[in-house]
């Protein structure tokens, strides 16, 4: 087979988008009853649970801080998940590892947990499709279920993924682009605030065209961030559509 | 050809259909557009599309405006200027006052609050919560009442048998597990907040304490307002219940309970140096008083799944509504018969409010009517919606 190109002529993708854009998102909040959060995600193929848990009493005192709280990550990924590999999952195993010390990161220092001393807080991110984008995907679903559980947030976290492959900056890489070998660059910012929360790049990218793969990043990050708002104020007009209110 | 495959399509759907209505629990799925991506299939981002609904939408009705200006999501900016003071739920940052959680905007003066619609509970000093005993360490139990860490429930606070003024002694503290142990229940009040942020709690009130042979529920606390009755009894059916200012709520047939309680208050008069043993004659709930448990319990949870608030009224209204309907007990909680029961009751209220409002004018005319308590019942449930009308 010869080589699998990544953009036709006219500009298409694999998936037949067009080099800025993101995929299809779904998204739906509160889908748990038992969690204090909980939000499904869905970023083209990628599919994505989050349920997250607390402020609530530590569970080992050893590890309990006195000035805030800890925030608990776990990561895993379904046996089902990934259409080319089916290998059992392993809870240690290092890329998940990886990925829950991200997100860890991330909402340690986004949500005030400086209000919470003396508690832990828990996020569960379990992904049942695997189709590129998972840090990203899990960062955005990983807010929307933190913000349903009402913990406060300095802002929304927002993540987006961005490559450079055959000489044109992509938006948000599927499976295929991410094995292209391309860059493979993970942004996730605060979008209101304006504030980088993590840039993270594996292999090399032009230095003159960095900028540009950067930018666009930011620009699916802005995206993103439009689109989880919108499902934050769908849900919690859905929430109170039952309460009495004054129209009726 | 054509024949077999519309045939096949028309299975294939019935079968799909089926699978659905099996799956009530599942209901959540079917929002949820599960279509699988193939590049042949035209399918529009999202983003276009709900720019396109936005616009559509065009003219919103006055309240929803209100809504839309009052709801906050982390992050938002409240106001610019520096002239309100930070309350919960907000923060400052660049001069700006911003909200951290998502919820609705609370003025009070100049005093700007963000309410979160979920979030655990915040303990206050006088509440009365049912929680659950996690752990007996020396000299007091931990309880969680599903607030960002357990309450402390000390030896001190609580009633010992055999009178309010017996003094604490070293035996008393070997044996903490006959009084409370892991896993039971129990009733009581916030006594205090102390410096470090742990919360005490008290049972010193012969109404507080241990609770027994009932059944156990919760529900998000923002659902249960505070009031100055938490123990309701319905007495028209027969059913206690408790409903803890932080979502736990308790419930229990009324005789029952009645006569427990007299049985452990002669026990702790008379020989409170053996364990209580309640017989098995007091503990039998009958079958009839479980149904009509279970119909309360569910009929809290219809409230709870529709995100309405907690009030006996409420809860005797789809109780009722489900009993004219003629509903069996499990099937109450299918999600058509919510929304039908939902709705029949928003319109019952509509109705009620404007009943209410000519009643009290009346009742301001000739001040000295009958059945104050019950007018009381009728402004405090008034109260309680109006109070949620405000904030919207």
């Amino acid at each position: 087979m010869s080589k699998l190109s990544y953009i036709t002529p006219e500009g298409l993708r694999i998936d037949g988008r067009r080099n800025n854009e993101i995929r299809r998102l779904n998204m739906k909040m509160g889908i748990f009853n038992r969690a204090d959060g909980s939000a499904y995600y869905e970023q083209g193929n990628t599919k994505i649970t989050v349920a997250v848990y607390g402020p609530r009493e530590v569970a080992s005192n050893q590890r309990m801080l006195h000035d805030r709280a800890i925030v608990n990550c776990e990561y895993s990924q379904a046996a089902f998940s990934s259409a080319t590999d089916r290998k059992p999952t392993r809870k240690s195993d290092k890329q998940s590892y990886e990925i829950a010390s991200l997100i860890k990161q991330a909402f340690e220092s986004t949500i005030q947990i400086t209000l919470f001393p003396r508690s832990q807080i828990d996020i569960y991110v379990q992904v049942l499709q695997a189709d590129g984008g998972l840090k990203a995907a899990a960062l955005n679903a990983a807010t929307l279920a933190v913000i349903d559980a009402g913990l406060p947030m300095r802002d929304f976290i927002c993540a987006c993924s961005a490559t450079f492959i055959e000489g044109v900056p992509l938006l948000d890489m599927n499976q295929m682009e991410e094995r292209s070998g391309g860059a493979d660059l993970l942004l996730s910012i605060q979008p209101q605030l304006g504030g980088v929360i993590s840039l993270n790049m594996e292999s090399k990218v032009p230095q003159d065209m960095f900028e540009s793969v950067l930018e666009l990043a930011n620009l699916g990050c802005m995206k993103i961030f439009a689109l989880l708002q919108t499902e934050v104020k769908r849900h919690s007009a859905d929430l109170l559509s039952n309460q009495i209110n004054p129209k009726s | 050809m054509n024949i077999d495959s519309s045939n096949n399509n028309n299975n294939s759907n019935n079968n799909v259909s089926g699978n659905v209505n099996n799956k009530d629990d599942m209901n959540f799925l079917s929002d949820i557009n599960i279509n699988i991506f193939s590049p042949n299939k035209k399918m529009r981002l999202m983003h276009i599309n709900s720019n396109e609904s936005s616009n559509n939408k065009g003219e919103k009705s006055l309240s929803q405006r209100q809504f839309d200006r009052n709801l906050m999501t982390p992050g938002q900016t409240i106001s610019r200027e520096g002239e309100f003071l930070r309350g919960h739920g907000t923060f400052h940052s660049n001069n700006a006052l911003l909200a951290s959680v998502c919820g609705l905007v609370e003025r009070v003066d100049k005093l700007v609050s963000v309410r979160p619609f979920k979030a655990r509970y915040h303990g206050e000093i006088g509440d009365i919560v049912v929680g659950r005993i996690t752990q007996v360490g020396s000299k007091r139990w931990k309880v969680d009442v599903a607030a960002r860490q357990d309450y402390i429930l000390m030896l001190t606070a609580i009633n010992l048998p055999g009178g309010i003024q017996r003094r604490r002694t070293s035996s008393d503290e070997l044996q903490m597990r006959n009084f409370f142990v892991e896993n039971d229940l129990v009733y009581a009040e916030v006594q205090a907040i102390n410096q470090d942020g742990s919360v005490a709690l008290h049972t010193r009130n012969q109404r507080y304490g241990k609770l027994q042979n009932g059944t156990f529920m919760s529900v998000p606390p923002s659902l249960i307002k505070r009031g100055k009755i938490h123990y309701h009894s319905l007495e028209s059916i027969g059913v206690d219940i408790i409903l803890g200012v932080n979502g736990y709520i308790w419930l229990a047939d009324s005789a029952q309970q009645r006569q427990q309680a007299s049985l452990i208050q002669q026990h702790e008069k008379e020989n409170y140096d053996q364990p209580l043993l309640i017989p098995q004659a007091i503990r039998e709930v009958s079958r009839e008083s479980r149904i009509k448990i279970a119909r309360v319990k569910n009929s809290i949870e219809v409230l709870n799944r529709s995100f309405m608030l907690i009030h006996p009224r409420a809860i005797m209204e789809i109780y009722q509504l489900a009993e004219k309907m003629s509903l069996p007990l499990k099937d109450m909680l299918h999600p058509d018969k919510i929304k039908q029961m939902i709705t029949a009751v928003h319109t019952n209220l509509t109705s009620n409010k404007l009943n209410n409002k000519n009643k009290t004018n009346n009742n301001n005319n000739n001040q000295d009517s009958e059945g104050e308590d019950d007018e009381d019942d009728l402004n405090e449930y008034n109260a309680y919606y109006n109070d949620q009308m405000n904030t919207e």
